[in-house]
């Protein structure tokens, strides 16, 4: 049983931490609407474009000529993973959702017999990577210093992938990223940026000409393409893990407060028993006399 | 009064300029070209370079790089990876602009990175500031 000192301490403590969980949610708070914001502001560049090169895949692809990010490299032996997670923690299950995905591919894909290799983007998930896929751990981008996420950064991480690809280190690459849905539930996605893959490769509905040949465009295109689907994931990603981080600290404010009122009751109780001893000690001394 | 077009002009990271215009004149990485209402579709990479959008108030420079634009019968779309109104570019951000050309042509040595380069000085001349 603890004493009164005792609970009277530790409820007190958990007060403050209540106070920095609940800081730390309005916080998230208030950088979930700035990720969400830009999230927006990126979304009619990166459809436009998609629809662009999509329209133009879906005409040049047919052909010998295809560049290499299209078409592929003709094999699918080396798989390069793009693990995409935060700087930091308490964010609930947000980092743990990506790695796990991203474990389950790497698994399947070697028990297929290929290779894998994996670059991380953000501490956390490196963390949680290192212990049991280190030997398959090629790279790591680290965002820590960036304040805002801008399009060079996108493009810092396309320019190292691309210059892998050029180097032949790699076959396949995908990202993975949590896609954000609302702040309750992210969705850890993959997706395969080489070779470009369309889902909705339907023809454009104009015919256009091409300034300079569709091949050229599409040349110099595609790798911007890379760029920017990176850069749309790192917005949805910037987007979730707050989000996330959000509804984690509503749950540790909410479950303080429980723990608060439990304690609180507890003390009280032993408060109450403290005096109905005190009271039957001076009685019963009463009595005896 | 002449016909007017749709005119937007979009970076990643947001959307600059969503206007009715009369022309637009874009630096196509084969040449200058200006479109109006009832242009033929067309389709045309970037060289960096400076784009002007004559509107009823008057007109407004761009100074954008890489990337596209997409031409219809409606309206132009620019998608450019770095777009900036030419009146933000200062001396400090134009330097930055032409070291990134620089440090990518050092790093490709090609010509195509070669000739960004030269546009990106180029355009340095158009605005009256000087590349150092």
């Amino acid at each position: 049983m603890p004493s009164l000192k005792d609970l009277k301490n530790r409820i007190s403590s958990v007060k403050s931490t209540r106070k920095i969980t609940k800081a730390m949610q309005m916080v998230a708070a208030a950088k979930l609407r700035r990720a969400q914001d830009a999230a927006e502001q990126a979304r009619p560049y990166t459809e436009r474009f998609t629809a662009v090169v999509a329209g133009l895949a879906s005409s040049v692809g047919q052909s010998a000529s295809a560049p290499k990010l299209l078409a592929g490299t003709g094999s699918d032996k080396v798989h390069l993973l793009v693990v995409m997670t935060s700087e930091r923690g308490l964010c609930g299950g947000f980092n743990s959702s990506i790695v796990k995905l991203a474990r389950a591919r790497a698994t399947a894909l070697l028990a297929e017999g290929k290779t894998v290799k994996i670059l991380t983007v953000g501490k956390k998930g490196r963390e949680q990577l290192r212990r049991d896929w280190s030997q398959y751990m090629v790279a790591h981008v680290d965002l820590s210093q960036v304040k805002r996420l801008g399009y060079n950064n996108a493009q810092d991480v396309a320019r190292d992938l691309l210059g892998r690809f050029d180097a032949g280190e790699f076959d396949v690459a995908t990202i993975f990223y949590n896609q954000f849905q609302s702040v309750i539930s992210q969705i850890p996605t993959a997706q395969q940026i080489i070779p470009a893959k369309f889902e909705d490769a339907e023809g454009a509905s104009t015919l256009y000409d091409y300034e300079p040949s569709e091949e050229a465009i599409l040349a110099d295109l595609l790798p911007r393409s890379v760029a920017t689907q990176i850069f749309a994931a790192l917005l949805e990603n910037a987007a979730s893990e707050q989000g996330a981080r959000m509804s984690a600290m509503d749950n540790a404010t909410r479950n303080a407060g429980d723990m608060i009122d439990k304690l609180t009751i507890e003390f009280n109780r032993s408060r109450q028993a403290v005096i109905t001893n005190e009271l039957i000690e001076i009685i019963s001394g009463a009595e005896a006399l | 009064m002449a016909e007017m077009l749709q005119f937007d002009l979009v970076s990643p990271e947001r959307r600059l300029a969503s206007v009715q215009a009369t022309e637009v004149q874009i630096p196509g990485a084969d040449g200058d070209m200006t479109a109006m209402a009832n242009h033929a579709p067309t389709i045309t990479t970037l060289r960096p370079g400076v784009l002007r959008v004559i509107h009823a108030n008057g007109s407004d420079d761009y100074v954008v790089s890489g990337g596209f634009a997409e031409i219809s019968a409606q309206g132009v779309s620019v998608l450019a990876e770095q777009a900036l109104p030419s009146a933000e570019v200062d001396q400090a951000k134009y330097d930055g602009m032409v070291a990134g050309a620089r440090e990518a042509h050092d790093a490709a040595k090609s010509d195509e990175s070669a000739k960004t380069l030269a546009d990106m000085i180029a355009v340095g001349a158009a605005l009256g500031l000087a590349a150092r």
